[in-house]
């Protein structure tokens, strides 16, 4: 209460002030009085708490060897689906590459004939390239393809040495997908096309 | 083994060698120390610490080391670059100076030290004190602040717990009635059916307590680390030192560790005596506990606050070591006449 009637001699109000010989030193919580057992006991408690922590096992996630799971629809690396029959689906439409934001897709398509027959419809994508650098994982590709041809798969360790090797080519896209991602896939089967895969607030009425 | 110690050239060969031996010894347990600290740290604090180069991280050391040893030796403009230079060199002398008295073991009779002096724990004292003048002298050359005020501080907290530290063991003296650390570690007591070696901290419990405090404050570690104080000081006076310059710093500081951990094994718990346990490998136990101590203590507390330093240096401890002394000398005629 007396540090209350000391405000009003003109000086700006500090909350502790700073005199006699304990200046600074932070107040007592209300009904402790001063006690050597009581700090020497704040002390151990603290001793203890971090030897508890210290037998405690640690929280750290070793990441190269353990990573944290990913979501189901986490949009990672791009994959190029065939059909069981080992044809692709891709049918050169070049709606994903409409659809891209930043415009990292690129497809030339070409006619599929009879001798070189490599995807059930018409035309199929003679090129089929992605810029990954440019890439920014919106999964707009993924939704806009009428054959759910193109997928983004879960794999998102995706540095490399040179600006070339992030052009990723057909080839490389045409990689298998993990069993995982080709099961959960083929478990939301529908006679043509696919269903789309649900996924809330990209997809673009 | 006494043959060679008669003949004069075959006594300074087994020296040296025994002198190349130490240091070899020194320098990988305190490489093993940083290794132990930060990996003891890092639980302390729910992680794991280094683990990732050699065997649970136990080559982070040697990567560390090759990677300081090959950086440049920059010394800054405007500096006094020759006490720039020696400063460190003083830290490093100071801190292997000491352990030339240490005795680590006496097993078979072998006995496991360089010299066993009548005055050791005075010449450890003495070379411990040493140390000011490296971080003074550091903080003074760099020209900078911030290194400055570090060296201040550093001198005005060795000077305030020194004097604890010293009156801290004076009831050891006074009990063991001698200053060689083989005869305080051989202290021995006939207590009805018990004849044996006594750990002297059931004698001294608060010299012991005292002792630990201050020597934390000695070399300047947390939560007495106001030196360096990484916050405030940006280093202190490590601020303007790298490269092999740096390294002497943090090897001295270490090698300063684990000399008053061992210090604090042979005074107060017996040295080498532990039950069936081989003499050097229960000394070697003993320092491990007590460099844990010191890491838990860094791990658990917050800095103190300069003014709360001084007063707990000057107006706690300091009293606290001179009514021990007081007290101890009362007990001692009182029971022995």
């Amino acid at each position: 209460m007396s540090d209350d009637e000391q405000e009003t001699d003109g000086r700006p109000d500090h909350p502790t002030p700073l005199r006699g010989t304990d200046e600074g030193v932070p107040p007592r919580p209300e009904g402790k009085r001063p006690s050597v057992a009581g700090d020497i006991g704040a002390l151990a408690t603290g001793l203890k708490t971090t030897l508890g922590e210290f037998f405690s096992p640690a929280v750290t996630l070793e990441y190269p060897e353990d990573k944290s799971p990913r979501s189901e629809r986490y949009r990672g690396r791009h994959y190029l689906r065939r059909y069981e029959n080992g044809l692709e689906r891709c049918i050169g439409c070049e709606l994903c590459a409409a659809a891209c934001p930043v415009g990292c897709i690129l497809v030339i398509a070409a006619e599929n004939t009879d001798e070189n027959r490599v995807s059930p419809g018409e035309r199929y994508a003679k090129t089929y390239e992605i810029n990954m650098l440019r890439c920014i994982f919106c999964g707009y590709c993924e939704d806009a393809c009428p054959v759910q041809a193109i997928v983004l798969g879960p794999e998102y360790e995706l540095s490399d040495t040179s600006r070339e090797k992030f052009i990723y080519t057909k080839e490389k896209l045409l990689e298998p997908l993990p069993p995982d991602v080709q099961a959960r896939l083929s478990a939301s089967q529908h006679p043509h096309p696919d269903p789309p895969r649900e996924r809330g607030g990209t997809t673009r009425t | 083994m006494s043959g060679i110690y008669n003949d004069p050239v075959g006594h300074w060969v087994v020296v040296v060698v025994a002198m190349a031996l130490l240091l070899f010894v020194v320098l990988t347990a305190t490489a093993y120390t940083v290794w132990f600290e930060r990996v003891a740290l890092g639980h302390i604090q729910r992680r794991p610490g280094p683990n990732r180069v050699g065997p649970y991280g136990l080559m982070q050391l040697a990567a560390d080391g090759i990677k300081l040893a090959f950086k440049e030796s920059f010394v800054p403009a405007k500096t006094e670059r020759l006490l720039f230079v020696v400063a460190p060199c003083i830290a490093v002398a100071a801190a292997f100076l000491s352990w030339a008295v240490i005795p680590i073991g006496l097993w078979y009779n072998v006995t496991y030290w360089i010299a066993d002096v009548n005055i050791g724990v005075l010449l450890i004292f003495a070379f411990s004190s040493l140390n000011v003048y490296a971080i003074f002298i550091g903080g003074y050359a760099s020209n900078n602040k911030y290194s400055l005020l570090g060296g201040v501080r550093s001198a005005a907290q060795l000077i305030s717990y020194e004097m604890s530290l010293g009156l801290a063991l004076v009831p050891t003296f006074m009990i063991v009635g001698s200053l060689r650390l083989r005869d305080i570690v051989g202290y021995t007591v006939t207590w009805g059916p018990y004849h044996g070696p006594l750990p002297l901290i059931l004698l001294t419990p608060i010299g012991f307590v005292i002792y630990i405090i201050a020597a934390v404050a000695e070399t300047n570690r947390a939560p007495f680390d106001l030196p360096e104080a990484e916050q405030e000081l940006i280093g202190g006076f490590l601020t303007e030192y790298s490269g092999l310059k740096f390294v002497m710093y943090y090897l001295a500081e270490y090698v300063n560790m684990i000399t008053v951990s061992a210090l604090a094994a042979l005074l107060f718990f017996g040295g080498w005596y532990l039950w069936f346990v081989p003499p050097v490998l229960a000394f070697l136990l003993k320092v491990v506990l007590l460099l844990f101590l010191y890491i838990w203590l860094r791990g658990t507390f917050p800095r103190l606050r300069y003014d709360m330093l001084m007063r707990l240096g000057w107006k706690v401890l300091l009293p606290l070591a001179i009514v021990n002394v007081v007290v101890t000398g009362v007990i001692l005629v009182a029971t022995q006449g």
